[in-house]
């Protein structure tokens, strides 16, 4: 429960950073938060040669409106992204799931950044980056590499940083103002791990659904966009006999996990209900209706 | 190779310790400064017995090496009161018999006084939420959310 040793260094640039990762010849760890690192450092499931603390490092904790796109630098805090204008504004259904993630002590710590660089399955930040086909900033001695969400997210705790790169942003592109929205997220208490979670972004045109988004979490190894589901509610009025069709569609599609919080089947039910409540809110929010947003 | 020396502030005072770069602040705050009162729990950051406030904010000091506060504002328990003259958090706590066993007060107190600075608290549903990072095992959580609930109110709204 202590951790093993090793040496640390606070650079005070991206450059210096990188240098240090390089020299540490993949023995090194990046920290932001530590919310998710330093468990694993106490557990020692993790033994860095070196800890490279980026929290010095001017100008990683904004987030900024470039053009269409939403930058979230490295050291922006859950609490900051839970509550910054520009968020709720633009990514409506990032601010609404941000609301789920963990505790306010941890809130005051974790980063956006460093919860996707983790890359949890079940974690809000990974699936939100995936779903909305973020592009994941990395940074190295070699300079820097834009990497696609889709090609990021590669197994459960896994993505596919090189190991001598580390984050610096997360970029997203705002939602389109007249796309509805929903997030259904169930977990046994609020702030723990989600069992299944379903989001939507999708625009109301002439009667029909369009430009739809589905993702999901908790029900696979890595955080997922489904576009078999996005292909169903396409061009539909999203009815009833639509939503039987999506839920009875995730059930033949979806292996998740039985584990010791909930059975594959469970889930599997849980994601169609999940899926119903999210699409119907997202239609009335695309609608005008007025949801609680 | 992996010794470092810090300067930092708790509850007001300066202190300087050279020390190893792996030593958590929960360890660095009893055994370098004495401040047994942040107590240790689970070590990885799930029940918030050790919750401090690192620059006014409440963080878990078993998830926050003592290097990283460098320059930095520590409060601790300690900082809150006196036996003979308590802190307003830990008053209502008194009287609201919001600990039993007191293993997770201070972190309780810690957690409360940020949320008193910084968050709404203005429905029970708010509180509960607010309070769910931190465990109390003799799960006496009604008589803490009693105390929160009229140091919301004396508070007031926040801006």
């Amino acid at each position: 429960m202590k951790p093993a040793q090793f040496d640390y260094a606070a650079p005070k640039t991206i450059e210096e950073a990188a240098a240090l990762l390089a020299a540490s010849n993949g023995d090194g760890k990046i920290i932001a938060g530590g919310q998710s690192l330093m468990p694993m450092i106490n557990f020692r499931l993790v033994k860095p040669a070196i800890l490279i603390d980026i929290n010095r490092i001017e100008g990683l904790d904004r987030i900024e409106l470039e053009g269409n796109r939403v930058r979230i630098g490295a050291t922006v805090r859950h609490c900051r992204t839970a509550t910054d204008p520009l968020i709720s504004e633009h990514l409506p259904v990032v601010h609404e799931a941000m609301h789920h993630v963990a505790h306010m002590t941890v809130r005051n710590r974790g980063t956006f950044c460093g919860s996707v660089a983790h890359a949890d399955p079940a974690a809000e930040m990974p699936m939100m980056t995936r779903f909305l086909d973020g592009t994941i900033v990395a940074f190295s001695v070699r300079g820097e590499r834009r990497i696609p969400a889709a090609e990021f997210f590669v197994g459960s705790l896994v993505n596919s940083l090189e190991p001598d790169e580390l984050v610096t942003a997360v970029e997203i592109d705002a939602i389109p103002p007249d796309a509805g929205w929903g997030f259904e997220e169930f977990a046994k208490r609020h702030g723990d791990f989600a069992l299944a979670c379903f989001a939507t972004t999708l625009r109301a045109v002439g009667g029909r659904a369009k430009d739809v988004r589905v993702g999901m979490m908790g029900v696979g190894e890595t955080p997922m966009r489904l576009r078999e589901i996005e292909d169903i509610v396409d061009g539909t009025d999203v009815s009833d006999m639509m939503l039987d069709e999506v839920a009875k569609r995730l059930t033949d599609i979806l292996t998740p996990n039985t584990d010791i919080h909930a059975s594959a089947d469970y889930r599997r039910h849980l994601s169609g209900v999940l899926a119903r409540r999210a699409l119907r809110a997202a239609w009335g929010r695309a609608n005008g209706k007025g949801l609680d947003a | 190779m992996s010794d470092k020396t810090i300067s930092l502030n708790v509850n007001g005072l300066s202190y300087t310790r050279t020390i190893e770069a792996r030593m958590l602040l929960s360890d660095f705050l009893r055994q370098e400064l004495g401040l047994t009162g942040t107590h240790v729990g689970c070590e990885h950051g799930v029940c918030g017995a050790c919750t401090i406030l690192l620059d006014g904010r409440s963080a878990r000091s078993c998830l926050t090496l003592a290097v990283q506060a460098e320059d930095c504002e520590i409060e601790t328990i300690e900082g809150q009161g006196e036996i003979d003259r308590l802190g307003r958090v830990q008053e209502a706590f008194r009287q609201h018999h919001g600990l039993q066993c007191g293993f997770c007060t201070p972190g309780f107190i810690m957690a409360i006084t940020d949320l008193l600075r910084h968050h709404p608290l203005e429905t029970d549903e708010q509180i509960r939420e607010a309070l769910s990072g931190n465990i109390c095992r003799c799960t006496g959580y009604e008589h803490i959310v009693n105390a929160v609930r009229e140091l919301a109110s004396e508070r007031g709204p926040i801006a």
